[in-house]
């Protein structure tokens, strides 16, 4: 499958005219670029505007948190894991404090179960809203960033309301939660519930059937669903080439299994299309957060654990759940002391940010904006 | 430390290191300097502890069983059940596996429900590929390294894979030194390549066959292997002294001073020797 905006090159020795003729360049794209959301450099081969080759230099937000968990106990180490992605700190909470109970043999209670699914589809919201805002803005869309600032604003201050905090939560202890939701916290929520879904078709009337948003975005990026399969993609970005993969759903945890809800699918794999995957997933997220207001149940919010925990001498495990730019997973090796031994983040956007050279052969440098900006990457988790 | 009247068994012991106590402070006070009065105080108080101790642990209730755990107790307010290793070689991967491979594949173990093989390093990409096109494990989840200085070899390189017909996963370990090569996946996964690169990157594990082994994080000429647990936790010397390409004279980050950037100084003419420190291969 090859984007509808690959044209041959001239070839020479057909005897082309100077107009195909054509002169290889080199362009550093980033790091200080607005549109690479972050600092993410990419050498590109440019062909006038078109790119031939492109090669990511990524390691300049690199902060060594993976050196930094074998220094603290596993409680601890919770806030490491809120600024790797900072914009959906708390499903890289539940990944981390999932893989401890995991290797600690740790039952959550089922209302702390509900609680985090109730922070984590929040934070999906949360973190969508965000892609939508930056991604319109670097396709030339300013409007729909005033828009999606507006939900993303009140989902903010439900964490705020939860935990104090607003971007890195430090909201989930290994064994459950922290604290039970305060007082009127599920009447605000479903305040928000309630009003969000018309505000998604909000956000659609303005770029969905907008041609200058199709123009830009159709056909753009083509993600062949083997080729993403070969480069272990996940997330919206695997959905979007038409595989039904949702870790919620196939190798679901916490209390997923008691929720009815789609797993959206695009079919071309497009730039559009992974666009309309996480619009769909919106509206989903939308669908499990009543089912978990209406659902919660009453009861202890933290499971019986020792004061210090210490795992099994060479115990390891990993354990992966879907985060908002795919699956985000811990490895853990512990070693009978309280520190974790070896502690290793599978990071969705790492991953997914090897397929944007691929993505990006013969597409137009104003394409490789909207290709970076589809594939979803925070920096943050990219270099840890 | 105060007396315990009630005590049966301890009555006997206590009245002896009694009078010792009012004999502790007395000689004390007259004569501060008198290292044998001190000694024997000091005597005589430790004899006083350990009789209390022994007073208080003869007189100590036995201590009650532990109440029968309520079986209908939900499992989160019962102790944690910690997993265990246990053998599995009666996984079908495994067991077909190791019908293919025979004595390259070392170990089939499982803990907390994760499948872990242990394979020859040379068999890896073999098995790899074995793995993608007769199991159907066609996702390579991640590729990570760890450090085991005590060991040897020292490193081991784990790589997990996925298949989406089975919904499982399997985890596959082998074990490799700085000196040998450890074959590369990326022929058979191509989400190997990034995750391969970062092994080398902060173990300095290398993976022959590799297309581009390069760093992937940090800066070409890094010098160390930041995740190896001899690495020191607050940094190295990443200044002048090693990188004097990169550097003014004495400037740069200098190891021990904190986030410590040492502004360049106009380098004076006996600091312009030590300056041209040579360039170390490894820490050690």
């Amino acid at each position: 499958m090859t984007s509808p905006f690959v044209q041959p090159f001239g070839d020479e020795s057909l005897g082309d005219n100077l107009l195909n003729r054509s002169e290889e360049m080199e362009l550093n794209f980033g790091p200080q670029h607005p549109s690479t959301h972050g600092v993410l450099r990419l050498k590109l081969k440019v062909d006038g505007e078109r790119i031939i080759d492109c090669y990511p230099i990524i390691g300049y937000l690199h902060r060594g948190t993976e050196k930094l968990f074998e220094l603290h106990p596993y409680f601890q180490n919770v806030p490491h894991t809120d600024r790797m992605d900072y914009v959906a700190a708390a499903t890289n909470n539940l990944a981390y404090v999932g893989a401890v109970e995991k290797l600690m043999g740790l039952v959550v209670p089922p209302r702390a179960g509900y609680i985090r699914v109730l922070l984590c589809e929040l934070q999906r919201i949360s973190s969508h809203l965000l892609w939508l805002a930056t991604h319109a803005i670097d396709i030339g869309a300013m409007t729909p960033f005033f828009y999606t600032f507006r939900e993303r604003e009140l989902i903010l201050d439900l964490f705020e309301e939860y935990c104090g905090a607003r971007l890195t939560l430090n909201c989930m202890r290994p064994g459950g939660m922290p604290h039970d939701l305060p007082v009127g916290w599920i009447e605000k929520c479903r305040v928000f519930v309630d009003g969000f879904l018309p505000r998604i078709d909000e956000y659609e009337g303005l770029l969905t059937e907008n041609r200058i948003w199709k123009k830009r975005t159709v056909g753009v990026g083509v993600l062949d669903p083997q080729v993403a399969i070969d480069y272990g993609i996940t997330g919206p970005m695997l959905r979007g080439s038409g595989i039904d993969w949702d870790m919620r759903k196939q190798m679901p945890y916490e209390v997923y299994p008691e929720m009815q809800f789609d797993v959206p699918l695009g079919k071309n794999g497009d730039t559009y299309d992974r666009y309309l995957v996480r619009m769909e997933e919106m509206r989903q997220s939308n669908r499990i957060l009543r089912q978990c207001l209406d659902q919660i149940p009453e009861g202890p919010i933290m499971a019986k654990r020792p004061r210090v925990m210490k795992a099994v001498k060479d115990g390891e495990v990993y354990h992966g759940i879907e985060g908002p730019k795919g699956e985000i997973g811990f490895y853990i090796v512990g070693d009978g002391t309280p520190n974790p031994y070896r502690c290793h983040v599978r990071a969705p956007s790492f991953i997914n940010l090897q397929s944007v050279p691929e993505l990006c052969k013969g597409a137009l440098i104003a394409d490789l904006v909207a290709i970076i900006g589809t594939t979803d990457i925070v920096l943050g988790e990219v270099d840890r | 430390m105060s007396d315990e009247p009630e005590k049966p068994a301890g009555a006997p012991e206590t009245p002896e290191p009694a009078p010792a106590a009012p004999a502790a402070p007395a000689p004390a006070a007259p004569a501060a300097d008198d290292e044998a009065a001190k000694a024997a105080a000091k005597d005589a108080a430790l004899e006083k502890a350990k009789a209390a101790a022994a007073a208080k642990a003869a007189a100590a209730p036995p201590r009650p069983a532990p109440a029968p755990e309520d079986p209908n107790k939900p499992l989160w307010e019962k102790d944690p059940i910690v997993p265990e290793w246990k053998d599995a070689w009666d996984d079908p991967v495994a067991a077909a596996l190791k019908e293919e491979f025979g004595e390259r594949i070392e170990s089939a173990r499982t803990f907390a429900g994760d499948l872990t093989l242990h394979i020859q390093r040379e068999a890896i990409a073999e098995v790899a590929a074995s793995l993608r096109t007769k199991h159907k494990f066609t996702y390579l989840v991640d590729v990570c390294g760890a450090d085991y200085p005590k060991r040897e070899p020292r490193f081991d390189v784990v790589y997990h894979a996925h298949s989406f017909e089975a919904n499982r996963r399997i985890r596959l370990r082998v074990t490799t030194d700085e000196a040998t090569p450890v074959p590369t996946v990326c022929h058979v996964w191509r989400a190997a390549n990034w995750s391969e690169r970062e092994v080398y990157d902060m173990y300095g594990v290398r993976f022959s066959d590799h297309p581009d082994m390069t760093r992937i994080l940090l800066w070409e000429g890094f010098n160390g292997y930041p995740l190896r647990k001899d690495f020191p936790v607050e940094g190295i010397d990443t200044g002048s002294a090693i990188y004097p390409e990169y550097y003014q004279e004495t400037a740069g980050p200098v190891a021990g001073t904190g986030t410590g950037w040492k502004p360049a100084k106009p380098p004076a003419p006996a600091a312009e020797a030590p300056a041209a420190a040579p360039v170390t291969e490894k820490p050690s």
